[in-house]
Formats: C-alpha cells, structure tokens, sequence
C-alpha cells in the first residue's frame, strides 16, 4: 500500500518534469530559430518603457491633425463594421447548411464546413496580400480581407450556436408540418439570435484591430495614418492615432457589453 | 373507423441495433392508449414512426387511409398538420412568449410568406387565447417560456399542439420530467382533451401506475416487441414484471387499487 | 365540447375573446427594444460605410472575378522562386518560435497576474485594477505596440515578442482570472481553515483545478498567435513566413509564391485548430 502511494507521487513528479523539460526545449528552440536575443529583450523594454514616456505623447503639433485623424477612424470603424455585418448574413446561409440540425443534405453540409474552415484560417493579413494583387491599394482589399475571415470563423461559431440551442424547438416545429422556412424564422432565429449578436460584436472589435494592420498593407484608414507618422518618425502625432483608436476601442467594448448584459 | 393503423411495422437503425420488429395494432377514433415499456424499449421510436419524424425499415403506417411512407414533403407535411406531438422535454422557443409558442402551430397550415413573417390571423390568435384559457395559463400568455415552471411549459406544448386542430395526440413521455403534482395536471388535461373533445391519445409512459389510471388500453412493448395488448384491468403483475424484467416487489407501483 | 367549440370559444364554460381590438402577440419589452435598436444601427452603419468607401473605380464585379481566377492559380500552381523548400520549413519554424515565445512569456505573466486578479483570490480593488488596465491593453492593437517597442529595439524578434506579449497577457489574465474564479469557494475555504497560506493554497489547490482551462485556453491563444506572428513578418519585419509572404506579393509580385506560402500557413493552422478542438472537447469530457 506505501508503495502505491510512493508510486503515484512519483509518477506525477516525472509528469511534470517530462512537461517542463518539453516546454523548456521548445523555449530554447524558438529562441535559437528566432534570434531572439533575451538580455537585449530586457535591456529594451526598459528602454522602450523610457522612451515612450518621455516622446511618446502627443504635443500641440500633432493635435492640429486630431481632424484628419478622426476622418481616418470613421473610415476604419465603418470598414469592420460594414464587412463584419455582411459576413455574418452569408454565415448564417451557410451555417444554416452547415449545422446538423439545420442542413439540408450532407454534402452541402461538408461543403459548407470546408468554405468556412479555410476561410478562418487564413490570416487577415495573408487575405489582404491576395486580394492585393486583384484589388490594388484600396478600401476594398481590407473590406475583403475582414469579410473572408469573419466569414468563416462566425460560420463555425454560428453553426455551434445553432445545434446547441434550438434543435429540440426545431423538432417540435418538424412534427406540427412548418416548413422549412418557418421553422427557420420562428425556431431557429429568435433561439440563436443573442448569441449571434454577441459574436458579430466581438468580431466587430477584433476587426477593428486588424483593419488598423490592415490599413497598413492596403494604404486606407488609421493603420496607413499610422505608417506614415511612424515612418517619418513624427511619434508624437503617432502617438495621438494610439489614444484615439483606444478610446475608440474602450467606448466600443463598453457599449458591446451593455448590450450582451440585457439580451443574454 | 380506424384512425391509425400499424402493420408489421420494423425499424433497424444503421448502427445495427435493432429498434422495432414486427409491430402490429390499430387505433379507432378516440382512444387513449397508453404505450408502456422500459426505457430503450422503442416506445419513442414508435412514435416517431408515425408521424415519419424517424423512417421505417419496412411495414406499413396508414393514418385515416393515408400510407405515410409513401407521402412526398408537402403530403407529409399536410398530414403533420393533423397530429399533434407534445415532448418529454417540451421542445419550446425558450426566447419567445407563451402565445408565440402556441401560435407555431398554426405554421403548417400557412403559406410560406406570411408564416415566416409570423403574420397570424385574428381568428388564429383568439383560438390561441381560447385554448391558453382551457389550459389555466390566462396569467402567463407574455411571458416567457424560460420563466415558466416544467407543468406549465407542458402546457403550453400541449396548447402549441391543440391549435392545430388535429385528429390524434402523440405524447412522448409527457410526464417524465415533472413533479407528481404537476403531472397529475397534464394527465388530466390529456384526459378532458380526450373525452371531451374527442381527440385519440397515445402517451408513451415509463410509470405504470399512471397508465393503468387513465387509459382504456394499454399496450406494453419490450426490446420492440408488442407483449401485452388490451385492457388496464386485464394486466397481471406477471406480464408487468415480463415486460420491465423485473422480480416482483422491485417496481415502485400498485397494480391493484388504482384503477379508475 | 367539440374542438371547434374550443376553438370559437362558444359553449358554456366558455371564455370569449372580444376581438373587437387586435390582438398583440408580441408586446415591447427591454430586450427586444436593444436587439433590435443594435441591428438597426448595424445596418445603418453598414449603409453609411458603403456610401463613403472609397471605390477608387474599381469595378467590385471584376476585381472578383480576378480574386477567385487567382486564388485557383495560387492554389494549383503553387512554386517557390525565391527561396528553397527547405528555407520555407526554417521560416515556418521561425513564426511558430515568435508564436511560441510570446504564449509562454505571455502564459507565465499571466498566471500571476490572474491570481491577483481573481476576485475569489485577492481583493476587489487590485482586481479590479488589473482588469482595466488589462482591458486598455488590449486596446491597443498588437501591430501598434510591436512598432512601439521596434523604436527603442529595432525591427526584428525581440520588438515583436515584446509587443505580441502585451495582447498575449491581456487576454490569457482574462482566461485564467475567469477560470480561478469558478472554483468552489469551500475548496479554499476548507484549507484556509487548516492553516494554509495564500501561496500553498494556489499551487496545491487552485492551479491543479483549473489547468485543463488553463491548457485549453493557452493553445488556443498559441493559435492565435501563430496567425498574428505572420501578420507582424509581414508589417513589422519580425521574419519568418509572414515576411516571405510580404516579398513574394509586395516585391516579386509572384501569386504561385504566395501560393506556395499560404498553403505551409493554412495548413498548419489546420493542424493547431484540430489539437485546440481535440482539446477543448477533452475538457467538456473532464468537466
């Protein structure tokens, strides 16, 4: 009996050894493959943290561009909300074909799950460099960029959503003779509605973020605003699109929450 | 008349497990048959054969003289129009308010537009407040589903399935997961509703007692098969305890005294 | 009594509705009001946004068209010109190390910070504390602070690490304070009581409950991650896939190049979204 009891925590120690060292070796490869010099990582942060609080605000110069900077972050915000509404109307279609409660046949099932799956896991910046080549330097690159990506990831989102909460109101609707149809709009819809909603929210202020990346590759919005102060090291102006795109941010999520508060 | 009719009726599922064999019965108008077996059994399957929410393997389903397996979508749908189904676990829109609920089913009788814009009649929406009154839920008709307790949620299953006028009642374990009390109520109801109105009731039930309480016939069936076919007072302890496999003494129940 | 009796409501227990007013199936409530007062200013925005997009005359038709014929080249004709297979198995392995590193640094700040910030752990005000502050990091875009700190560092692994930390932490202390949180309370109280102090209790008590959480919610920041590291090669010269990606489209202009690149980051990505399912349902099971 002592010796079980020896054994097992024996066990968990070499347990945890083996996880560590596992972990400490991929720490050292990525290190290695990555160049990453750790003394100089320290060394720089500090001096980051330096620099930014004594250069990295904003002074009476760069306020007087507070203007154009605003017109930048309207330009952003209606671009992820703009592509974000749209993904989620064609995640539905396609989540409706793709959930197991809702599909219609398999293979459109399949094909439906497939669209989404490669759809999220190309990067949005991987999106945007494709669609540079057909789309050039425009809104519409980053607008295409955001759709495809929020496309497929509320397509699985909405998929779960749709099995989790109202396969069992679907089966009732199925056994009184509605049609498709309606049991869509009067089953499906008004069960998953608040969950969707809360998803395309969240996917509206992660798209926000990545428009500012994106703005930098496709030459549109706050992200190109940005690229430029920063390339012509005007950092105090830089600094000034930083506040403003988190306050922007703030207010947004504050928003967001009120709103999941009282529907969920 | 026979309203429904079952004829060798088999149901094997891809797994291989075999659900249904050889299952024969008829139904007339108006009577409440109590389908009685342990879980596993198939009672659920066999229900959903009826109205085709499951496909059979092989046999027959005639309701009014209509084979159902041989009806296209719309058909199927017309005939669903026609009987009513009501779920252990009350397949409600949670979200939505009691008369919303009711008023579903009323959506296999309208056209595909004014269905999906919910756009109800008059007429449709005073049945849906006539039929909430006979079920006692006057106080609940907005509120929602998911403020409403396990008898009354059953309710307003039952009502969602009354509004469609329909010719027979399937219920699925109806009473499985409510409290005895409540369960009294929605026997009840399923009684009145039977009686009075006519309509033809097959309840698929776990507890013995409450079949033999309210049913004129009770069917028993164990591993998919039809053991017992006939009258409450008919059963004998011997075939109760073949049907469950079970030694006498270990069901919490009484045969004797609760008839009637 | 007939069900058309039921119906009509005739018959003499019989309750009549007066339909001389209509009646309202669905009446106002806070709920619907907010759902649909958002759904109306999404679409609005939506319009708003398409009447002031700068189209730059591009016909949306068109430049579709172009998409779908490109993205079945790339998908058909992948090549690499610019560098060999094995370079791309190296750069591969330079954005999962940049990815890598940002999750564990990000993974070690964040489990102390997530205890701190666990209400049923420290106090409301230093929760509180660190869960704005946190909130405000993670307002700031990951390419922003990567550019912040590449001015002090210079473009390159370290800037990027630091910088992909900062969202790393910011939402793994979210996470893990979230999953301390849940723990029953008698649990902590029970080894308080037997004399206990804080830091026995987290490590012997605390950690060993939520790790599957832990785990889950870590690899699926690592997922994240891999996706943001080869955002960050691309516009903030951390290397690696994304920076290929960046010359093969900005520079050589080749589609089957970034052909070839897309399909090692798509499948990849596959690969850490089937262990992060995997994972997340292994944790359903447990729970």
């Amino acid at each position: 009996m002592d010796k079980d009891i020896k054994d097992i925590f024996v066990k968990r120690r070499w347990n945890k050894i083996f996880f560590f060292s596992v972990l400490a070796a991929f720490t050292i490869g990525s290190i290695i493959v990555t160049n990453f010099d750790l003394t100089r990582g320290f060394a720089s942060f500090f001096k980051a943290v330096m620099w930014s609080v004594t250069n990295f605000y904003p002074d009476a110069e760069a306020m007087k561009r507070l203007p154009d900077i605003l017109i930048k972050l309207r330009e952003t915000i209606l671009l992820a909300v703009a592509s974000t509404t749209l993904a989620a109307v064609a995640a539905f279609a396609f989540a409706l074909l793709g959930s197991n409660t809702t599909k219609v046949n398999n293979f459109f099932s399949l094909v439906s799950r497939g669209v989404a799956s490669v759809s999220r896991n190309i990067p949005d910046a991987v999106w945007a460099m494709i669609l540079l080549f057909s789309f050039g330097q425009s809104a519409l690159t980053g607008y295409f960029a955001l759709f495809f990506v929020t496309f497929g990831f509320l397509c699985r989102t909405f998929t779960e959503t749709i099995d989790e909460v109202s396969g069992s109101s679907v089966e009732a609707l199925q056994a009184t003779g509605a049609d498709y149809f309606h049991i869509v709009s009067h089953a499906v819809i008004p069960s998953s509605l608040p969950q969707m909603l809360s998803w395309i929210l969240y996917m509206i202020e992660t798209n926000i973020r990545s428009a500012t990346l994106i703005g930098m590759l496709t030459g549109t919005g706050i992200g190109f605003s940005f690229g430029i102060f920063y390339k012509t090291m005007n950092y105090s102006a830089a600094s000034l699109v930083v506040i403003v795109v988190v306050v922007a941010i703030l207010i947004i999520e504050s928003m967001s929450n009120y709103v999941r508060r009282v529907i969920l | 008349m026979d309203l429904l009719i079952v004829k060798n009726l088999a149901k094997k599922y891809d797994t291989g497990t075999i659900a249904l064999s050889d299952i024969n019965f008829s139904v007339l108008e108006g009577e409440f048959i109590s389908i009685i077996g342990p879980s596993g059994a198939g009672k659920s399957t066999l229900l959903r054969c009826i109205n085709r929410m499951i496909e059979v393997s092989s046999g027959e389903i005639l309701v009014d003289g209509i084979n159902v397996s041989k009806l296209n979508k719309k058909e199927l749908r017309n005939l669903r129009t026609r009987i009513g189904m009501i779920f252990q676990h009350y397949n409600l829109v949670n979200r939505l308010s009691v008369i919303e609920n009711v008023l579903h089913g009323r959506l296999g009788y309208k056209s595909t537009i004014s269905g999906i814009i919910g756009n109800y009649t008059e007429e449709e929406k005073t049945w849906a407040m006539n039929i909430i009154h006979l079920l006692g839920l006057d106080e609940q008709v907005y509120k929602r589903c998911d403020q409403l307790s396990g008898g009354q949620k059953q309710r307003v299953g039952i009502a969602r399935a009354l509004i469609q006028n329909p010719k027979i009642l399937l219920c699925d374990e109806p009473i499985a997961s409510l409290d005895p009390n409540a369960a009294k109520i929605i026997m009840d109801y399923l009684r009145k509703i039977n009686k009075e109105m006519g309509i033809t009731c097959l309840v698929n039930l776990h507890q013995v007692n409450v079949a033999l309480a309210y049913s004129d016939r009770v069917i028993g069936i164990k591993k998919g098969n039809i053991v017992y076919d006939g009258l409450p007072a008919n059963i004998t302890s011997e075939q109760i305890h073949d049907i469950y496999g079970s030694e006498a003494g270990d069901l919490i129940f009484d045969v004797g005294g609760s008839h009637g | 009594m007939s069900m058309e009796q039921v119906l009509k409501g005739t018959g003499s227990k019989y309750k009549y509705y007066n339909t001389s007013k209509k009646i309202n199936i669905r009446p106002l409530n806070k709920v619907s009001l907010i759902m649909n007062a958002t759904l109306i200013s999404l679409a609005v925005l939506t319009v708003y946004g398409f009447m002031t997009f700068d189209y730059k005359n591009i016909s949306i038709v068109e430049a579709l068209a172009q998409t779908f014929y490109n993205l079945r080249i790339m998908f058909f004709e992948p090549h690499l010109k610019y560098f060999t297979l094995g370079e791309a198995f190296y750069q591969l392995a330079v954005t999962l190390g940049l990815a890598f590193l940002t999750t564990i640094i990000g993974a070690v700040i964040s489990v102390f910070l997530g205890l701190f910030s666990a209400e049923n752990l420290s106090s409301r005000k230093v929760s509180h504390i660190i869960k704005n502050f946190v909130a405000v990091i993670r307002a700031v875009p990951t390419v922003l602070w990567v550019l912040i700190f590449a001015v002090a560092a210079g473009l390159g692994s370290v800037a990027a690490v630091i910088g992909m930390t900062f969202h790393s932490v910011g939402y793994l202390v979210k996470a893990y304070s979230e999953s301390f949180e849940e723990i029953d309370h008698g649990v902590i109280e029970a080894l308080k009581a037997s004399g206990a102090n804080w830091w026995q209790i987290v490590f012997q008590a605390v950690i060993p409950s939520s790790i599957t959480y832990m785990l889950s919610w870590t690899f699926m920041r690592f997922e994240i991650n891999f996706a943001v590291a080869v955002a960050m090669g691309a516009v903030a010269g951390a290397g690696g896939l994304g920076f290929e990606l960046f010359m093969a489209s900005g520079h050589y202009f080749d589609l089957r190049e970034v052909g070839m690149i897309t399909y090692f980051i798509l499948i990849t990505a596959f690969v850490l979204e089937a262990i992060s399912t995997k994972l997340k349902l292994r944790l359903k099971e447990s729970v």
